[in-house]
Parts: structure tokens; C-alpha cells; sequence
């Protein structure tokens, strides 16, 4: 693999293809999570702050960790710029996913408001990566908006589910001219690697770490496999056999001839 | 009245931001404010008078993926 194979997101290049989410875990383990997964990127999230609240969960992010807040919460686009810009007076810096969801059963994102939103934090110079549902013309409407990539869904947020949108973010890796990074549902090792695989640029991962036994540890596994599936997508997968066999041992000088 | 995170709070009027925050013990460096749906940036929140109706949203980042 080459060494400066980088992703690139609002022009700025990270050697790892893991977004690690800080959700649902003590954030008393972040720092390992963030060390074991080499993650450069973590999400966050914005609240309504606590009078007398002290707690700052920067202060458990190492420095030169790049963050990406996220618009959990709005309904609407309209909420969706206004959690962004106030993640950004917070000091997260110029990176926001936009999340926009009005369905509370499944979680599933509101695509048309999702292109509203990103049209109007790229404009205002946000380095914009829209969570959304793979639909391929969706995904044309937010390349056009000024995404800095796309972030399909692999299966409903939480689920551990996997890669259950499988062909239709092929159909994104083939005909959008973005990163795509498969964000919620990957819930194992062997799932991001399938994505790497496939071409994707990078997984972002929340749940599956954080509802693991040993947190940190899962983190390493994610780390490892993102990293297999990239390689074995740069190498280019072998091809595979509709039918029969072809054997990988010379066919002639057997001992019995 | 005005509405702190979604709560009345009836003796703010005639207040800047800057001491309703003081006064409610918010931690002025770990949140953002935004007053009527706009961002209030940090070095206003003292020339930010609040007036009857206005709404205050006050947030800090949290864990989240």
C-alpha cells in the first residue's frame, strides 16, 4: 500500500480510515478507544447544558484529534445549521455530520432536509459530511450542495447490523466522486472490512465498540480490519469462479505418472 | 420572562446574557448560547440584553456518535 494513501476530507489529509464515535461509553475510556483505534476524527454531540456542569469532554480527547460534531436532534434542516453553528462557537472547528432524523422508531435520516442543511453549512465554509440513506440521486443533490463526502447508512443506527444496504452503496462507490464512509450499523470487524473492501473510503463505528465486552480492544480489532480491507481493496480482489474449480498446484509431474 | 433551555425564567428582563449566566452558574468556557434561535458569540454575551419573550438555548458538547 502506498504510504501516502490518505484520506482527504475539506482538504485536509488523515492516514486512518476510522471515525470513532464517543457515544455510550464512559468517557473516562476515549483516550484509549482513540489510541487503539488510531482514529484521527471522533464525533460528538451537542446538548442543552446542565447549570453548574463542570464536566468538558475535550479535555478527554488528545490533541490533534480532529473533531466532528454531529446534528443528533434536529428535525429539520433549520436545526440541523443551527446545532452546527453552535458546535462550531464550542471550538469543534470547521467539521460537522449533519444528521437530521424525524423518524424516532428506526432513526432513519430525512434526505431532502439532509441536502437543505448541507447546502446552506457549506456555504458558511463547514466542511459538511451528510449522514444519509444510499439513494444514488441523493447522494448526486449532496456532492452538488458542497459535501465533503457521503455518509450512507450500513443498517438502522445502533443495530450492529451491517452492512444491510450492501448494493446500494456500491451503486455510491461507482458513480459519486466523493469519499463514502459508511456510517451506523457496522457492528463487527469483519462487516468494516467487507466495506473497506468494497471501496469504501472510510467506516465511522459507535455502537459496535462501545457495547463490546473489552472497549478498547475492540477498538484495536476495527483498527486492524478497516486496515486489511483497505489494502485488499487497493490490491485488487482475485476473481472469483462461477462454476468448477482451477487448481493452484501444477496440473502435471504427479508421482504416480 | 424569558425561556432558559426550555424553562420560565420570570426576573431576567433588563439583564445582559453575560449575568444571567453568571447567576444561573453556567461554566462559561465549555458552552455556546444561542438567543432567539441565533448564535450569541462569547464576547457579546455582556452587550446582550435580554428582553421579555426572548429564548435562550445554552449547549456543550457531549459524547455522541
Amino acid at each position: 500500500m502506498s504510504s501516502n494513501d490518505s484520506l482527504i476530507l475539506g482538504g485536509r489529509a488523515f492516514s486512518s480510515r476510522f471515525i470513532l464515535g464517543s457515544g455510550k461509553y464512559s468517557v473516562d475510556l476515549i483516550r484509549s478507544a482513540i489510541e487503539c483505534a488510531g482514529a484521527q476524527i471522533i464525533t460528538l454531540a451537542v446538548r442543552r447544558a446542565n447549570t453548574n456542569t463542570t464536566e468538558n469532554i475535550l479535555t478527554h480527547i488528545p490533541e490533534g484529534i480532529t473533531l466532528l460534531p454531529n446534528t443528533s436532534g434536529a428535525r429539520n434542516a433549520e436545526e440541523a445549521v443551527r446545532i452546527a453553528r453552535l458546535a462550531r462557537e464550542l471550538g469543534c472547528g470547521d467539521f460537522v455530520k449533519i444528521e437530521v432524523i424525524r423518524d424516532t422508531k428506526y432513526l432513519l435520516p430525512d434526505n431532502a432536509e439532509t441536502v437543505k442543511a448541507t447546502e446552506i453549512l457549506a456555504r458558511e465554509g463547514f466542511i459538511v459530511m451528510p449522514y444519509m440513506y444510499p439513494d444514488l440521486n441523493t447522494a448526486r443533490d449532496l456532492a452538488n450542495a458542497g459535501a465533503a463526502a457521503i455518509m450512507p447508512l450500513g443498517a438502522p443506527i445502533g443495530s450492529n447490523k451491517g452492512l444491510c444496504t450492501r448494493d446500494f452503496i456500491q451503486i455510491l462507490i461507482d458513480e459519486i466522486d466523493l469519499p463514502i464512509i459508511v456510517d451506523a450499523g457496522i457492528g463487527r470487524p469483519s462487516q468494516a472490512c467487507e466495506a473497506m473492501e468494497m471501496g469504501v473510503a472510510a467506516i465511522m463505528a459507535n455502537t459496535a465498540i462501545a457495547t463490546a465486552r473489552d472497549i478498547p480492544a475492540m477498538a484495536s480489532a476495527f483498527k486492524k480490519a478497516i486496515e486489511a480491507g483497505r489494502i485488499a481493496y487497493l490490491s485488487g480482489l482475485g476473481r472469483v469462479l462461477d462454476k468448477g474449480a482451477d487448481a493452484s498446484s501444477p496440473l502435471t509431474g504427479f508421482l504416480s505418472n | 420572562m424569558i425561556t432558559l433551555n426550555g424553562r420560565a425564567v420570570d426576573d431576567a428582563n433588563g439583564l445582559s446574557l453575560a449575568e444571567l449566566l453568571a447567576r444561573e452558574n453556567y461554566v462559561i468556557s465549555i458552552i455556546a448560547v444561542a438567543c432567539n434561535q441565533e448564535v450569541v458569540p462569547r464576547a457579546k454575551y455582556n452587550c446582550t440584553q435580554l428582553a421579555d419573550g426572548d429564548v435562550i438555548d445554552v449547549v456543550r458538547m457531549v459524547a455522541g456518535g
